[in-house]
């Protein structure tokens, strides 16, 4: 296909955008002006990923060789279906994380530190979208790394607030520099066994090759994603991180970072290992099991959480538990469905920690107390969350129910050690713990009463408002306009694991 | 057994490196003390990646004899160049300067290898001098662009027989190996200089540097681990800086103390002995 004359950068251009971008947030005043800056950049970003996603989704997936050099050693982007979905869902995140973040930052950090906010927050958003872009694997720790550090500084933010944030942001660091170098240790196995960087050139380099290298490689690197990803047992620095970051920072992360990285899990454990490998089979089945116990760990402990937040935080663990059963069923159906519940749940996540930010903002607070009778309180903010509370626990017509409808059907048709039957009870079970955790919110938020003598609180600013039913109505926009999700999860599913080798599961 | 474990005593270093550091970052009491523990973990890793890209007996990954002084005058008058045929004579001139010098020192030698370091330096500078003049191409009359696509497709031939050829001239007398260099290296340059291949003939320096079995390490590692030292020096700024504000914060930076205080301020009470035992 012949493409417009301009637009043959536009793969490179949602990294580059926000990148150039963010040293001139840090120029401008504390103020209004950094935060108009760098929502307007998030539009643009947005506009190029939906360009971007048109093009792969007419003409089939796009190589860019950065700079004009060829493929196995000069730095190639390589988007398909998959990665075009996951930097749309950063960039849109973005769009609306960005406006919705004025007030509330403008209440929860220092103004002094307004410009260096935005500043990080549009170096995260390059390297989250660099993530997804990028072809090359040392290129994805690069940008790894530029999302992680510039990470721990916006949660370390949050310190103004609560000074629990510093630790946060602490125990951030260095759980996520171990996974980061983690990745760092497995990919130097596979170029010491292969001698490329390139992801598809990897791929083609490991066929017939099985040898401990590899296998240590490939441990090291699904190890260390993991940890970067919250997969459970190495899951600590999450809660602690999301519930003590700034509001809108909590919204963002929960609904791109570790998306990101389950992209990134995706890519490695079907694009470049595929079926071919033997040891594939190992991971499948310990994600199996690491993805139902964190959906039902996650979700117990959050029911036990005062702090509204960090009971969120943690039931984004339970739902990267989802994600990682859909990887493990290792089939187009189980890797679409994680796809899917990727992009709801980014929705979802996005919506409740904006409500929980319009609360903290009028309350001061995200403790259970400062939600009782919140319906009466703050209406719109109420029933904003009450609606995103139940797309998390799947209530039709919401995306939650798109989500786990995809994922059971998935799981009727695979043949893991589990039976599928058992595996779609045990998707059931959890979403009632879901259920029983989002119950107690809209119980103390509509059937208990505001504490006595409480004044009036107005309602949040329409900005915060606005942004939040945005989310609450895409939702619901989903669960009837599917061709977005459903359609193009299925295709990207497809490209990643039909390789060389034909489509099919690893049974 | 030990013999097996003794040869590979740089992945030893790097196990036992890993080790430490990941010992301390989980054994920590100290903040700062963690950080350099992973400062250790990250160190482990960097001599992992250099010890990958080391090939046994080769040397640094820096270009052996290129860029001498003998040829700066040559590159001097083309830097500015403005007309094609000036940069033709000066290129030519380059490289006879260049093999002069080479006859005259090495006609004595009988190492091979420093022949074919030179001879490698004088077509890289010829090809230098074709980058220069590739840039002028443009302003080139039309006449030459029909000759140019002709010698282009002649180019890539001149070039495999060049490479081919050096490698059997390398055993020959240093004097004969400069001469057929001498004419090498010039029809390397009509034909790459009109076609605008620059890049052909920077391959072939290359090629001229294997055939004169110089062992390179592998220089990507390198270059990657440059860029993760880089990664790891903004860790470890943003973890300190991260500690100078706990620091100010909570008055400590032990991480029992932390973790009391965080506790108080989540349940209220200080951390007492039944919880804790």
């Amino acid at each position: 296909m012949s493409i417009a004359p301009g637009l043959e950068h536009l793969p490179a251009l949602p990294v580059v955008i926000p990148m150039i971008a963010a040293p001139v947030a840090l120029l401008m005043r504390p103020g209004t002006t950094p935060w108009l800056w760098a929502s307007i950049v998030s539009w643009v970003t947005l506009i190029c990923t939906i360009m971007l996603l048109d093009q792969v989704w007419h003409s089939g997936p796009i190589v860019y060789e950065m700079g004009g050099w060829a493929a196995p050693l000069g730095i190639t982007y390589y988007i398909d279906l998959a990665n075009a979905l996951v930097m749309l869902l950063v960039a849109a995140m973005a769009s609306v994380v960005f406006p919705y973040a004025r007030t509330s930052v403008e209440a929860e950090i220092d103004r002094r530190q307004i410009p260096a906010f935005y500043t990080a927050l549009l170096i995260c958003m390059t390297g989250l979208l660099g993530v997804a872009a990028t072809g090359d694997a040392f290129n994805v720790f690069v940008f790894l790394e530029i999302s992680s550090l510039s990470t721990y500084a916006l949660v370390a933010m949050g310190a103004r607030k609560d000074r629990r944030a510093l630790t946060a942001a602490f125990n951030y660091l260095i759980m996520g520099t171990i996974g980061a170098t983690f990745y760092v240790i497995g990919l130097g196995l596979l170029y010491q066994s292969t001698g490329t960087l390139n992801l598809l050139d990897l791929h083609e380099q490991l066929a017939n090759q099985e040898n401990k290298v590899v296998e240590a490689g490939f441990a090291f690197i699904v190890t260390g994603i993991g940890l970067k990803l919250a997969m459970v047992p190495l899951h600590l620095w999450l809660p602690n991180a999301y519930c003590f970051a700034p509001s809108a920072i909590s919204a963002f992360l929960a609904a791109t970072a570790t998306k990101v990285q389950i992209y990134l899990m995706l890519r490695y454990v079907f694009t470049v290992f595929g079926f071919e490998f033997p040891f594939l089979e190992v991971a499948l089945n310990a994600f199996l099991i690491l993805g139902i116990t964190g959906m039902f760990y996650a979700s117990i402990v959050a029911v036990f959480r005062d702090n509204v937040k960090q009971m969120l935080a943690y039931s984004s663990i339970a739902q990267i538990g989802y994600m990682l059963l859909g990887i493990s069923f290792g089939t187009v159906d189980g890797v679409a469905a994680s796809l899917i519940h990727v992009f709801n749940h980014g929705l979802m996540k996005a919506a409740l920690f904006m409500g929980v930010g319009c609360v903290v903002l009028r309350l001061g607070s995200s403790h259970f107390h400062a939600f009782k009778g919140l319906a009466k309180r703050m209406p719109w903010t109420a029933w904003g969350l009450i609606l995103s509370g139940l797309s998390l626990v799947g209530v039709p017509p919401t995306v939650g129910f798109i989500s786990k409808f995809q994922l059971m059907e998935a799981a009727f048709q695979t043949s893991t050690f589990i039976s599928p039957l058992l595996v779609v009870l045990l998707i059931g079970a959890s979403s009632l713990l879901a259920a029983v955790y989002i119950g107690r919110l809209i119980y103390a938020m509509v059937l208990e009463q505001p504490p006595e003598g409480a004044e009036k609180i107005t309602e949040a600013p329409y900005t915060m408002r606005a942004a939040l039913w945005l989310m609450v109505i895409a939702n619901f926009y989903f669960f009837f306009h599917t061709d977005l999700t459903v359609d193009v999860a299925h295709q990207a599913a497809e490209s990643l694991i039909c390789t060389s080798a034909g489509c099919g599961g690893a049974y | 057994m030990i013999e097996f474990i003794l040869d590979r005593y740089n992945y030893l270093i790097v196990i036992t490196l890993m080790m430490i550091g990941l010992y301390i970052v989980f054994s920590r009491g100290n903040l700062v003390k963690t950080i350099i523990g992973l400062n250790i973990f990250q160190t482990s890793v960097f001599i992992f990646y250099i010890t990958i890209g080391k090939v046994a007996g080769g040397t640094a990954p820096i270009l052996m004899g290129g860029y001498g002084g003998g040829h700066g005058d040559g590159h001097g008058d083309t830097y500015h160049g403005n007309g094609h045929d000036k940069d033709h004579s000066a290129a030519h001139d380059g490289v006879h300067d260049k093999l002069a010098y080479e006859q005259g020192v090495d006609a004595g030698t009988a190492d091979s290898i420093y022949p074919a370091n030179d001879l490698e330096a004088a077509i890289r500078s010829a090809s230098d001098q074709v980058l220069k003049a590739e840039s002028d191409l443009h302003n080139v009359p039309e006449e030459f662009a029909d000759s140019a696509n002709q010698l282009a497709s002649d180019a890539g031939l001149i070039e495999s027989d060049t490479t081919n050829q050096m490698s059997d001239t390398l055993h020959d007398a240093p004097s004969e190996l400069a001469r057929s260099a001498e004419s090498h290296a010039n029809a390397l340059y009509d034909g790459a200089a009109s076609s605008g291949e620059a890049h052909g003939s920077a391959y072939a320096g290359d090629a001229a540097a294997y055939a004169g079995e110089i062992l390179y390490s592998n220089p990507l590692p390198h270059v990657l681990i440059l860029t993760a030292i880089v990664v790891g020096v903004a860790t470890t700024a943003v973890g300190l800086a991260l500690a100078v504000r706990i620091q100010e914060a909570y008055g400590t930076i032990e991480e029992d103390e932390l973790e009391a205080e965080d506790y108080k301020a989540e349940f209220g009470h200080p951390i007492t002995e039944e919880a804790v035992g």
